[in-house]
């Protein structure tokens, strides 16, 4: 597929963006201003950016525990995500969220997802929306999750439940080789998740996932397929973190470097530019030029979380319901 | 001699026993270990609880060694037959560990945080509780199922929850919450050796802190309660966390002339409720702190049971401090503001009191 200049430059740019706001993230984490724990997904940009490039506000996507990638790509606020992780009131979701559980749903976003494989069904549900409302061409889902997470039933029955009812769905895999420490050719008992897709009758495509020109064309195919009613597809992306699971793992004690090396040469990002440098499809000043557009970004980010005010304590009591109508302030 | 069963590290007849000051997280694998030892067909189940395989060898390299380090080394000594990573397929493990106990072995379950029981809930609930009574008696569940509750740790909503009530409703499964590393000992060797199914819950909070162990084997009485703190003005009762919560909040209203009885629940289902009316007998007032939400909680449990039992005996109110009935927020003031602290405790005490 030939990618229109615009988009190439949107897809280095969000990719870029995604890398430096997990660096940045995780230097804040180790400062102490992040509240909790951070899941950096720096190494994976491919996935998102490559899926993401196709769609608009109106698709859905579903996220995971590693989703600040998922949320940059789908085109969310830097600064508001900066914000949430470190527990703000101008926070994505007001500080009540987290590194995992940011949402934006003006920009079709469902939500990063701390409890594994339970934001598939939830993409699954937005293209029923979808389907429901006649809406398929300009509206579909795409549930992201990774290796680990294809060991949860709820993925199997995700899968059959949207094969059955034609739902315009991706089901877009982020296979990095691990959950937690432990390798998927331990606990996945196949080598090639994308051969799931056959028993839900779907089609089943492996792409490598530190390549987002191959993720970019699987994906507009997938993509074409749900806007045109013919239902879902699964898309298995062999991608790689390179960092821990959490901000304080260390990979070495279950990564060897041989590996890490490997992956580091397929470069998400170093290979983009070289292959559209070669290509004269973009030149290094406007590579350059994105590249300090962000690294401002980045400054503005952290600069406008550090200097947002914490939100209010009766906060903790809002939006428990729509409406209730017994006291939820406990019994103090 | 000692008393082997329900007894307390802070009582009389502990001063000369030998034992050391240990981490909870230490003792509870120590624990582990010494049951696996004891019986070999005690094995162990969880995501990540050795963590990571050699390629090459296929050897498990034990890069986690559980989570929070709970199993650390112990894939080195029983090997992966018995500490067996597994998929993150809680709904298929805990459910494999029900067909496993029915068939004459005594599987132990980790399920990380706690709020991933929900993904294996169906099992507990019809499988692992009801196969011993629907089916007349014929067999038994001898399982152990353990997970970390609690907030406090910035893990925000889906990874902090406390919900006790969930498991202790479930008639045939049992629930312990230990609040220090000497009843971590004694509830896990004790749920381990129990041929019912137990789940275990370990706040967060607790697993770096250190007390005294006594050396010796010993197991603490599933359904018993303990004194913490004797006291006279009123009964503060506490479980898991909570009980450190009242404690504090014991010492604090000492020094305003406060006498508290401190009560850590250590069951909750069975659970002691002789030790709560016994207590409210002396102080004829209570407060009930739980880190759970309000709603049909285990606090709200024990205040029915004083109130059906107890109420002759009391001179004020039945007084619970609870979380909020909300989520776990991820700010870390709000989270703290969602959490009962021994400040909470004092201000509860001074109002059942009229002070
Ligand atoms: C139901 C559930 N079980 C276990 C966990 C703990 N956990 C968090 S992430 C993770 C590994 C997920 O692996 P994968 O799906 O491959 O995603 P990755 O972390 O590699 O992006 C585990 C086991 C969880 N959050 N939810
Ligand atoms: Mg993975």
């Amino acid at each position: 597929m030939t990618i229109p200049k615009t988009k190439l430059k949107w897809i280095y740019e969000t990719m870029y963006r995604i890398r430096r706001f997990e660096e940045t993230m995780l230097e804040q984490t180790f400062k102490g201003n992040a509240m909790g724990v951070t899941h950096p997904s720096d190494g994976q940009e491919a996935p998102p950016t490559g899926i993401c490039a196709h769609l608009t506000n109106d698709d859905w996507i579903g996220s995971t525990h590693r989703g600040h990638g998922h949320c940059i790509a789908k085109g969310l606020d830097t600064s508001a995500m900066m914000a949430e992780i470190m527990g703000r009131s101008t926070g994505q979701c007001g500080g009540k969220g987290g590194s995992m559980h940011i949402a934006d749903f003006s920009k079709g976003m469902l939500g990063a997802n701390a409890i594994v494989g339970a934001s598939i069904p939830l993409a699954v549900g937005a293209a029923l929306t979808a389907k429901y409302k006649d809406n398929e061409t300009n509206s579909i889902g795409v549930s992201f999750f990774g290796d680990g997470a294809t060991s949860q039933g709820i993925l199997h029955e995700s899968m059959n439940l949207a094969s059955v009812w034609k739902l315009p769905v991706i089901f877009a895999c982020e296979n990095n080789g691990y959950a937690e420490a432990t390798p998927a050719w331990y606990a996945v008992s196949t080598e090639d998740i994308a051969s799931r897709a056959e028993g839900y009758g779907m089609p089943g495509i492996v792409v490598d996932g530190m390549d987002v020109f191959e993720v970019y064309d699987a994906a507009g195919e997938a993509v074409k397929r749900a806007r045109a009613g013919e239902g879902p597809t699964l898309i298995e992306m062999k991608t790689y973190r390179y960092h821990g699971h959490f901000h304080a793992d260390d990979t070495k004690k279950y990564r060897t470097d041989e590996e890490e090396k490997l992956f580091h040469q397929k470069d998400p990002i170093s290979n983009f530019e070289k292959r559209v440098i070669s290509q004269k499809l973009m030149t290094k000043t406007e590579l350059e030029s994105i590249k300090s557009e962000i690294e401002k970004e980045m400054l503005v980010a952290v600069e406008f979380a550090m200097n947002s005010p914490m939100p209010d304590i009766k906060d903790l009591y809002k939006d428990v319901y729509v409406e209730y109508s017994n006291s939820i302030q406990g019994l103090r | 001699m000692v008393e082997k069963t329900n007894t307390n590290p802070l009582g009389p007849g502990y001063e000369n026993v030998p034992g050391k000051e240990m981490r909870f997280r230490d003792i509870f694998r120590d624990t582990l270990r010494a049951e696996m030892i004891r019986d070999e067909n005690v094995f162990l189940m969880g995501e990540d609880i050795s963590g990571g395989f050699d390629k090459k060898t296929k050897e498990p390299l034990d890069a986690w060694g559980g989570p929070f380090a709970a199993t650390k080394g112990l894939v080195q000594e029983f090997g992966p037959k018995r500490i067996r990573d597994a998929p993150i397929s809680e709904a298929a493990f805990t459910g494999a560990a029900v067909g496993a106990a029915l068939t004459g072995l005594r599987p132990i379950v980790d399920l990380m945080y706690f709020d991933f029981v929900t993904v294996a809930y169906d099992q507990l609930l019809s499988n692992a509780a009801k196969s011993r009574y629907m089916f007349g008696g014929q067999t038994k569940v001898p399982m152990t199922l353990f997970a970390r509750s609690g907030a406090g740790t910035g893990h925000a909503a889906q990874h902090s929850e406390s919900f006790y009530s969930m498991l202790a409703h479930i008639p045939g499964l049992k629930v312990v919450v230990p609040s220090d590393p000497y009843s971590a000992k004694g509830l896990l060797a004790a749920s381990i050796r129990d041929d019912d199914p137990v789940f275990l819950v370990n706040d967060k909070k607790l697993i770096n802190l250190s007390g005294f162990v006594p050396d010796e084997d010993y197991t603490i009485e599933l359904g018993k309660g303990r004194y913490l703190r004797n006291g006279n003005d009123i009964t503060l009762v506490g479980m898991s966390y909570t009980s450190i919560v009242c404690k504090e909040a014991a010492e604090k209203l000492e020094a305003d002339g406060i006498s508290c009885e401190v009560i850590d629940m250590m069951s909750l289902s069975p659970f002691d409720e002789d030790i709560l009316i016994e207590s409210i007998k002396k102080t004829n007032n209570v407060v009930i702190v739980d880190e759970d939400t309000p709603r049909a909680s285990m606090a709200s449990e024990f205040a029915a049971v004083i109130a059906d039992k107890g109420f002759d005996y009391l001179d004020s109110p039945i007084k619970r401090v609870t979380a909020p009935h909300s989520p776990v927020p991820y700010n870390r003031d709000l989270e703290k503001a969602f959490m009962p602290q021994p400040e909470d405790v004092v201000y509860s005490v001074k109002q059942v009191l009229g002070l």
